[in-house]
């Protein structure tokens, strides 16, 4: 038997097993979706090659444990029927997550399956100087938890009240969680200090009185593994998609420019300095 | 604006939670013709945050939000459609 390249295994989502020759094959998903049709062929290999079950990992992935070394070429060949192909480990992009968004979520703000989908089409296995993470929210409950990934984004609505369709019914005061709403002789007062954009008033109001605008909020260097660290908001809420990504593709070149190998976003910017990826990605921010 | 409103029925859902707040809302809310205006008595806190917003889903009209000073609010809603 040839040789075996272990990097190039790990590359292609080959993860090592404490079983000599097997390895646990990582899938790639994308922003936790997956179809009937690559869940067959994932049960299929799971029987045929494995051990006739799959492991969820904690950033949606699916991963398919006791693949033995002779079987990689047969295993993928049935993954490809199904549309499903390995995922990735090591350094670089990984498996982009997302929460299901505003196509299925009522309390979504922005479609988050199109961002991931996005992402993962941009930077999907990207080599970089240590593994990175992109997670999306759809909005301020952050089921998917956006600060805890070397860039994380969260949906958020900026609202703005619409007097003429305003029937002063009171319903948007009291769905407010943050009591940025007061109504004064019929008029709303929103305290824009208090907003964290959420976006419930909207969804609340029965008269589509509330004009708003999509957005993101955008978190750098969350970690949650060895060390844990809260991803920093360092640029304002972003108000068209094109703006999120010239800052995603800012950020990676910072981390591609600063970082040294084997060194987590996190660090690069505590080593460098946050004022210096502030200024790229505001640079970015601004077009 | 409130007091020129006729109310045709009330349901009480201060004895009940989350889900079945909603649920007896609709309920309710089902009893009635189209136009016809209910008023719905409910909590403070989870229930006033979201019952509205579940019955404007439902694609009934709201009309007005009123709060006691009780801790319990009444709200407003012509049925849509039968």
């Amino acid at each position: 038997m040839a040789e075996i390249d272990y990097a190039t295994l790990k590359k292609g989502g080959f993860m090592r097993q404490k079983q000599k020759g097997y390895f646990s094959l990582r899938l790639g998903v994308v922003g936790g979706q997956v179809s009937a049709k690559q869940l067959i062929a994932v049960t299929e290999v799971a029987e045929k090659y494995g051990h006739g079950y799959i492991h969820l990992t904690s950033r949606q992935g699916i991963e398919i444990p006791y693949i033995n070394i002779n079987d990689i070429e047969a295993v993928k060949e049935t993954l490809a029927q199904g549309d499903i192909a390995p995922g990735v480990c090591g350094p670089r992009v990984r498996t982009v997550t997302a929460c299901q968004g505003n196509k299925v979520c009522p309390n979504a703000c922005i479609d988050t399956e199109d961002i991931a989908q996005e992402l993962h089409k941009r930077y999907f296995g990207k080599e970089l100087p240590h593994k990175f993470k992109f997670g999306v929210t759809g909005c301020r409950n952050n089921c998917l938890k956006a600060e805890e990934n070397d860039l994380g984004i969260k949906g958020g609505y900026e609202v703005k009240w619409n007097e003429d369709n305003c029937i002063s019914c009171g319903v948007c005061e009291k769905a407010c969680r943050v009591d940025a709403i007061a109504i004064e002789d019929g008029r709303i007062k929103i305290d824009y200090d208090k907003c964290n954009n959420c976006g419930r008033c909207v969804f609340a109001c029965p008269t589509d009185a509330y004009d708003y605008t999509e957005g993101y909020f955008v978190y750098f260097g969350g970690l949650f593994g060895n060390t844990i660290n809260k991803g920093d908001e360092i640029v304002p809420f972003v108000k068209d998609k094109e703006t999120l990504l010239r800052i995603c593709d800012a950020t990676l070149e910072f981390f591609e420019e600063n970082a040294k190998a084997g060194e987590r976003f996190k660090f690069t910017i505590d080593r460098v300095g946050i004022d210096e990826l502030r200024k790229k990605v505001t640079e970015a921010y601004d077009g | 604006m409130a007091d020129e409103i006729k109310i045709d029925e009330t349901v009480d859902i201060t004895d009940v939670v989350c889900p079945v707040t909603f649920v007896k809302a609709k309920v309710a809310l089902e009893e009635l013709d189209d136009g016809q205006i209910i008023s719905i008595h409910m909590n403070d806190g989870e229930p006033v945050q979201n019952v509205p917003r579940s019955i404007k889903d439902e694609g009934h009209k709201i009309l007005k939000l009123i709060n006691n000073e009780d801790g319990t609010y009444d709200l407003l809603v012509k049925k849509v459609g039968d």
